[in-house]
Parts: C-alpha cells; structure tokens; sequence
C-alpha cells in the first residue's frame, strides 16, 4: 500500500489516540503546532471566568459569556463551557482562539478512543488525556498564549460527580465541593465558599453557579453578570448519571433574575456618595439628624447598565 | 539457475479473486438496509465484542465480512480518516462518498499488488435528512465499488439473501419489521447453509471467519423459519432523527423489544 492511492500505510496501525495519530501524520492541523518566534503580539481575545459545583448527583459547571481584548469587550456572547462527551464538561479560560481549538481537538480525542475501542474512557483516563494535551501546549502558554481549563464529570464506578483542574504544564488536580478559573476566579470563589455546603440539589447548584458568577462580575471587569437586557444569560451545564445537559434558557432566566431581584433587595438601602454633600470639604448637613448617614433614600443596586453589574 | 513460472495475468486475476472469495464466502451474512428512520445493520454475530458493524463517524456506518484483522484494520483507518478530515475542515464535511473512495482504492490496490488479496467485502452507508438521501456502499476485495439502494447483503449467502430480500424488502419500512425481517432471514441463511441447494460451491459453510464456529446448523435444518436469539444478533441504526452521532448500537435488550420476545 505505499502508493499514493487510498490510505497512507499509517493509517492502519495501532493506536486509539487522535492526537497522536494527527501529530504523526498531520501535526499542521493541531493547535500547538508550533512556538511562536519572539516578539510582541497585539492583544488576543480571552475567555474569563468558569465555576464548578458539585451536588448530590452530580456536577454543576457554568461560565459568563464575555471575552475580552485588552480593555474591550470582544464578545458578549462566546460559549466557554462544552460537552467533552456524553458524561463529561469542559470549561475554558484564557486564549479564546487555543481554547476553542483545544476543547474540539480533546472532544474528538474522546469520540476517536470510543469508536476504535468500543468503550468509553474512565473519567480520571479523560482527565490525564486532557493533562497531556495541555502540557503539549506548554511552549505557547510560556509565551503567554495559555488555556486552563476545568474538566468536570460523572464517575459511573465512584457514583459521584467530579471536578479537576489544570495548570498550564498539563498538571491535574483533583477539586473537591466546588472550584473556579480565570480572572474573576477568586471572587467567584470566596462566593462559592459561603453558598456552597453538602445538601445542595441540583436547582441549589445551578443557583450556587449562578450567584458566584455574578460576584465574579461584580468585582472583575472582565467577566459578565447576566445581562438583562439582551437576556443573555451565563452557561450552564450539569452533568449527572443521566449525562450531560444544558440548563434551558427559561430556567436560567428564572434564576438570574432571581439572582438579580434578590441582589437588588439586598443592596436597595445602598447609601451613595453625593457629590458637593458626601466626601472631605463638605459640611455634615444640619438636616441629617444628629450626624446619622442619610440611609432612607438609594433604591439603585449599584448597577451601572444593567447588563453588567 | 531456475526459472520462475510464467503464469498469465488472467490466470493471476482468477487466482487472486477466487482466494478473496472463497475467504469471504465463510463468514455470516451482514444485511444493511433501509428503514423508514434510517439505516439498519444487522448480522449473526455470537461475540460481544468482536464487531462486524462500526460507527465511522456522525452519520456514517461500516459493515464488514471477511477476515477480522483484515477489515478491523480498515475500520480503523476509514476512522482515522473521518476524524481528520471532520477536524481540519467541518463536521458536515465529512461523506460517504470519499470514504468509500479511499476503501476501493486500498483494496484494489491491495488486490494488484500486495502477495494476496485482502479477503474483505465492506459496506459504508451514510443516513442522509430524508431516504433519498441515503447512500450505500458495498464494496469488494477488488476494489470495485456499487452503490445499492434499498438493501444490500455482504458475505456467506449473499446470493440467497439478495434475492429472499428483494421479495420482502419494501421501502418504509419501520425499525422492528425491518429488523425482524433481517432476523429471520439470516436465521434461514443459517438453514441454507446446511442445505445443499443453497450451499452451491462453499467449500466449507460451517467455519465463521475468525469467529465462533456456529453448532446448530443440524438443529437449524429441522425447523426452516425461526427468528436468531438476541444475543447472536449484532444489530445498529443509523438514526436520522438523531442530532449528531446517529450510529447507535442495539442492546439485546432493546433487539428484544423490538423482536417483540
């Protein structure tokens, strides 16, 4: 068969990964195919913030839908957070156009394992699959194109949904209760670490999801709220024995403006600084009552647009 | 110094095809036909993990018969060649058509040139939104390749069963008739191949490829129509209902439940 009709010989040879079938016969096509020379780069689009919880039948993963391009906003409604297959979820933060790039070629590697083998990987198989395509991309992510991504999945033998995250030499680490990546990350966090306790269902998830991300907006311009008035919501994936699926967009619209109604509730009583009142060189108005802050007037909740806190 | 044989390139050919054929000819019978929503593959297989029937990619099924570490091979290959062409340009990039191409090439190939014939005869079936746009490949150890409609029958009594199903084969036919259908006909295959009006010029119709020799052809002969246990039958759909991968393997609890038992 060395001709140059039909299949390359290569073809036919041993192996179930797609990855390292195509870095041998078609390294061109992969996303990491090669460093970049030394230099300055304009600005590429970046993903932002991802969170992770998991609850009583499985996993919950959710992402806003910025991206960003320096200080712009590139995108308002880019999708971060995907079915690596029937049972798992990926997330990205960092390099939009990697990511993306990344999340397809490790879908594939997963279908591609499926069909030679006729089974599915392990969850912890797809996890370390995951580990070695990343560490693949250690030479760009040096040079400050790097993807961290978040891999979350229901273990069929553990019974439970499972969280893992990477860094950008490919190392796995395994979360537990709930984690986050990308900018917004530590804000999303410290609200994930108050919301989130062990009886969560999954409407408490989602909800859990939803309101961290909301925090992450709150404090990172980077990442967005739910946007209220082009009803773009974040994305929302859960993953249980049953597999995985999508939330609905109704669902959501019901949970982010519930996240909303009630963060207006909560910050109603918001005392705004007033210019020529509040502040150094202006006298305490008499009328204030005994120096007391005048608390009874803001109903604004502190949002500027209303598509982004 | 000795001289080699002159054998005439005819001669060579009828060798050659008469080796693949004779290869072919042992194993069981695949039929892959179209239903109403689809595709259906089915085939007397008696091991759970050894498959004749594969998913290629979103909408495209492989059948095969012959020698297993022949056409496994070339499934992984035909694999291999979807994904990347799915990966380098679009999903919906990948057909059938360039599939099957890349096969007939290898095999004919192969028969012309390699030290013996590949002794495989393969379909590649693509679902298509609607029937019409259904295509069907069945393609030979030579590397010839038709496109069937309908129906069409790969390996052991493919004479047979080509012709037991062009009077019972119609189009539209829903999932559980076509499969029970294709079930009682290769349980019959399976009578034919005892019966000597059918056997023909098999040299050996009890020996299964490289599978499992089956042992009930005696019993098979006593009682002409009886439908194959589930667990013998190696059954998928392509679904054209389905979204994206449309290949779909068939439990033996769900071939019970459409075989009505």
């Amino acid at each position: 068969m060395a001709h140059e009709s039909g299949f390359p010989r290569n073809f036919t040879g041993i192996g179930s990964s797609f990855f390292e079938f195509a870095q041998r016969e078609a390294p061109e096509v992969l996303p990491m195919a090669r460093a970049l020379e030394n230099g300055q780069y304009p600005e590429v689009t970046h993903g932002t913030t991802i969170v992770a919880v998991q609850y009583a039948g499985g996993v919950v993963m959710a992402g806003d839908r910025r991206a960003t391009m320096g200080s712009m906003i590139a995108s308002r409604q880019m999708e971060k957070v995907f079915s690596a297959d029937d049972s798992s979820v990926i997330g990205i933060a960092g390099s939009a156009g990697l990511a993306i790039e990344l999340v397809r070629l490790f879908q594939l590697e997963l279908e591609h394992y499926e069909k030679i083998e006729g089974d599915t990987l392990s969850l912890d198989g797809k996890a370390n699959r995951l580990a070695a395509l990343l560490r693949s991309n250690l030479p760009l992510a040096l040079q400050g194109l790097s993807v961290v991504p978040m891999f979350a999945g229901f273990d069929a033998y553990r019974d439970r949904g499972r969280i893992y995250s990477y860094d950008i030499t490919g190392g796995r680490f395994e979360e537990t209760n709930h984690h986050s990546i990308g900018s917004g990350s530590v804000f999303a966090r410290g609200a994930l670490k108050k919301l989130w306790h062990s009886h969560l269902d999954r409407a408490d998830a989602v909800k859990v999801c939803v309101e961290a991300l909301w925090d992450a907006a709150d404090d990172d311009s980077a990442t967005a709220g739910p946007d209220a008035v082009r009803k773009i919501w974040p994305i929302v994936a859960v993953v249980n024995a049953q597999g995985f699926s999508y939330v609905e967009h109704e669902e959501l619209e019901r949970i982010a403006t519930e996240v909303i109604t009630g963060r207006a509730d909560e910050l109603a009583h918001t005392h705004v600084l007033r210019p020529g009142v509040d502040g150094p060189d202006n006298a305490v108005p008499p009328t204030a009552g005994g120096g007391e802050l005048g608390r009874e007037h803001n109903s604004q909740s502190g949002q500027g647009e209303g598509n982004a806190p | 110094m000795s001289m080699p044989f002159y054998v005439s390139p005819e001669q060579l050919m009828r060798d050659r095809a008469e080796y693949a054929r004779k290869g072919i000819s042992r194993g069981r019978s695949v039929i892959v036909a179209q239903y109403r929503d689809g595709i259906v593959f089915a085939t007397e297989n008696p091991s759970r993990a050894l498959h004749k029937i594969s998913e290629i990619y979103d909408r495209i099924g492989f059948a095969a018969v012959g020698k297993y570490n022949e056409f496994e091979s070339l499934r992984v290959a035909g694999i291999r060649y979807a994904d990347l062409r799915g990966f380098t340009y679009d999903r919906s990039d990948v057909m059938a058509r360039g599939l099957a191409n890349a096969y007939a090439q290898t095999l004919g190939t192969a028969f012309t040139n390699e030290s013996k014939p590949l002794e495989v005869e393969l379909v590649v079936a693509e679902v298509g939104t609607a029937p019409l746009d259904d295509q069907i490949y069945r393609l030979s150890f030579d590397g010839s390749v038709a496109e069937e409609h309908g129906f069409v029958v790969i390996g052991g009594q493919a004479d047979y069963l080509n012709e037991a199903l062009s009077t019972q084969w119609r189009p539209g036919l829903d999932l559980a008739d076509a499969l029970a259908l294709m079930s009682s006909l290769l349980a019959t295959s399976t009578d034919a191949t005892a019966a000597p009006t059918h056997a023909g010029t098999r040299d050996n119709p009890a020996i299964e490829g490289t599978i499992v020799v089956n042992q009930e052809l005696e019993a098979g002969r006593s009682e002409p129509v009886h439908q194959l246990g589930p667990d013998k039958l190696e059954a998928a759909v392509l679904d054209r209902t389905k979204a994206r991968r449309c290949f779909k393997r068939l439990t033996t609890a769900r071939i019970n439940e459409l075989l009505g038992e």
